[in-house]
């Protein structure tokens, strides 16, 4: 029968990509969308959306130097004791100083104790970290599966997740960790990161479930759907590498959030219990002498830095995991 | 004749909307044969993708709602499976080879990754080289050239016509019964299409799945049905053999989905459409749906919608209180050789 409708059938179902014009010198094709035709005398480079990730947050100038310095700062935390071997009281009394300028020797100077600021500085850098990271990692995973499951099953189930969140997004954090922290008095770090957790997770939570509401309608989840998925694996096999990328972001942006709040409590002295130093704490411990002002200032440098560092990294990788962007930086 | 694989009978859809309940599916019975391939054809919304999405529990429920009728497959009724007990059916007995390849694909895993996790999904204990290695041969079955390295790239390095072939390739691993297939070229352009529609067709013939295959397109029909339902506001106005139906039809609405056909044959200024529109769903006309439209309506139309009743041969079936008037009706492509 003849049919306008349908086309005049090849003989051979041949592949349609269309071969490439054959030369050796082919330029590299331009990123993106390009055909993968692996025909013989081109070769393409396979390229997965990770690596055009990679590539564009390499091509971001301040997200490496926020990079390079967080692995400075952080690095410096990590191995305090090789950087202060002495730990973070060590009194040199052989040579006693206190409230000792910046020279040489102690080149962040003494506090009033005689302690080394700059073993102090380090020793704090591990504990802000510890917090910022934790606290990070924690509440990303809570927000996460929190979101998820509110996204994907919408109806009550969201509606009563979603009243939660809003709740604890509601109460004044501040005055909650004050209080918290006045009731149970100072603690250790993971003691703050608990409570800290207890806020951060609803921020990527909100996000996370905004992300599954759109997704849990795309063809291929209704596809994977069709092919007998369950729905912990539509949502965790399928769903969820597409929602990793603002996860990241907010959980990179997160650490910095939380490691500004910790400074702020152990400032206010509610925070963690000295002797282990916090950036904060250290900023609070320098206020009693505030000609000394290297008691402070050294302290406020390092975590507007790691501030200042983990938000540079943030916005590099929002922009490399953005998918709508498929411009490369120059 | 055989036992049939697939056996709907009084299927009713409904979706409840803000303007009313929109009456999707209103009363569908068919059968599907072991190895037969059945076309549903209908404008956009005459309920023949929801007729089969119901089978599988994939429409939103709410505002959809499968109001009554049986769906008996393998001496089961599908449509009163509980939800687990569906869920193995899907992708592994039925299987459904989705419209738009372009968004039917995860755009984060890598097609191997995505063909292998329906496999998964149905025998999670089987090892990963063997599930790459069953991946692979299907690949190289549905035509996807350098199998080997296209099971690691993701959806965005194949094309069009390459993504439908890995969708059929996703939908075959567990070698179903009963292969669905919604518009499955829709979205590709023509020469594409009929690479697809090849590569549909020698899928059917290794794995001997019965296929329904639902398109607006006749031409499809023509090329790949051995049998069709044609469907109209919910309702199957007319069904038979393809080449009873495109030889002699039987029904007004029929002929004029054919008449609005162009020929190549001749030199034709206008296209001849179906006059007026589609009804709403919401809102029927009285007695025969297509009464509004249809050259041979009267006063009975207006009454009484007619039953689907055998005319001629006994498995050609029409709903139409006139069709004998339509007996010698010569349609366009009564004129030109049914290949």
């Amino acid at each position: 029968m003849t049919d306008s409708s349908i086309s005049p059938r090849g003989s051979s179902p041949a592949q349609p990509t269309s071969p490439p014009a054959p030369g050796p010198d082919l330029p590299p094709p331009h990123a993106g969308g390009v055909e993968g035709t692996l025909e013989a005398g081109l070769q393409l480079k396979v390229r997965s959306q990770w690596s055009y990730a990679r590539m564009r947050f390499f091509r971001h100038r301040l997200a490496l130097i926020g990079l390079f310095g967080l692995i400075v700062i952080f690095g410096a935390g990590i191995f305090a004791n090789y950087i202060a071997p002495g730990g973070f009281s060590a009194i040199n009394l052989g040579n006693f100083q206190y409230l000792a300028h910046p020279s040489a020797k102690h080149i962040f100077g003494t506090d009033e104790l005689g302690r080394d600021e700059f073993n102090r500085v380090i020793w704090g850098i591990r504990t802000s970290m510890e917090v910022g990271v934790f606290v990070a990692v924690v509440s990303s995973f809570i927000g996460m599966f929190v979101g998820a499951v509110a996204g994907f099953y919408g109806g009550w189930i969201d509606n009563l997740l979603m009243r939660i969140t809003d709740l604890v997004l509601t109460l004044p954090a501040l005055a909650i960790l004050l209080t918290a922290s006045a009731l149970l008095g100072q603690g250790s770090q993971w003691r703050i990161s608990a409570i800290l957790v207890a806020f951060f997770w609803t921020g990527i939570a909100r996000v996370v479930r905004g992300v599954y509401l759109s997704l849990r309608e795309k063809e291929y989840v209704e596809a994977a759907k069709a092919s007998g998925g369950g729905d912990m694996r539509l949502m965790f096999r399928h769903i969820l590498p597409n929602t990793l990328g603002p996860i990241i972001v907010n959980g990179t942006l997160a650490v910095g959030t939380a490691i500004l709040v910790e400074a702020a409590l152990s400032f206010l002295s509610l925070g963690i219990k000295p002797p282990t130093p916090s950036l904060g704490g250290l900023i609070n411990d320098g206020q009693a002498n505030p000609q000394d002002w290297w008691l402070t200032v050294f302290p406020g440098i390092t975590i507007v830095l790691i501030v200042l560092c983990v938000n540079f990294v943030g916005d590099g990788l929002r922009d490399a995991l953005d998918p709508q962007q498929r411009r490369m930086r120059a | 004749m055989p036992d049939p694989v697939l056996s709907i009978r009084d299927l009713v859809v409904e979706f409840k909307t803000e303007d009313g309940i929109v009456h999707a599916v209103d009363g569908v019975s068919y059968d599907l044969f072991p190895g037969e391939t059945l076309g549903i054809v209908g404008e956009s919304g005459s309920g023949k993708s929801v007729s089969t999405l119901a089978l599988l529990g994939l429409i939103p429920q709410p505002p959809g709602r499968i109001v009554s009728g049986t769906a008996e497959f393998k001496g089961r009724d599908l449509l009163k499976l509980k939800k687990k007990e569906l869920r193995r059916v899907r992708g592994n007995e039925v299987a459904m080879v989705f419209q738009d390849p372009m968004t039917s694909l995860n755009p984060v895993l890598t097609v191997g990754n995505q063909l292998g996790e329906s496999i998964k999904t149905h025998y999670p204990d089987e090892k990963g080289d063997v599930i790459k290695q069953r991946v692979i041969d299907l690949l190289k079955l549905v035509g996807v050239p350098n199998a080997e390295t296209r099971y690691a790239q993701y959806p965005h390095e194949f094309s069009g016509g390459m993504r439908q072939r890995a969708m059929i390739a996703m939908s075959i691993t567990n070698s179903p019964a009963l292969l669905i297939a919604d518009e499955p070229t829709t979205a590709l352009d023509v020469t594409i299409q009929a690479q697809v529609l090849e590569v549909l067709k020698r899928v059917q013939a290794e794995t001997h799945a019965a296929t329904i295959l639902i398109t607006h397109d006749l031409g499809i029909v023509a090329e790949m049905c051995d049998r069709v339902l044609v469907m109209y506001a919910g309702h199957i106005v007319e069904s038979g053999d393809v080449e009873t139906i495109f030889r002699s039809p039987r029904h007004p609405y029929t002929i004029g989905l054919m008449d609005s056909l162009p020929k190549l044959t001749e030199d034709e200024e206008w296209l001849r459409p179906i006059t007026g529109s589609p009804p709403s769903l919401i809102d029927l006309p009285p007695g025969c749906p297509f009464h509004p439209r249809c050259f041979l309506a009267r006063e009975k139309c207006r009454e009484s919608n007619p039953p689907l009743e055998p005319v001629g041969g006994s498995a050609h079936l029409s709903a139409c209180h006139f069709s004998d008037e339509l007996i010698g009706h010569k349609s366009k492509f009564s004129q030109e050789a049914v290949a």
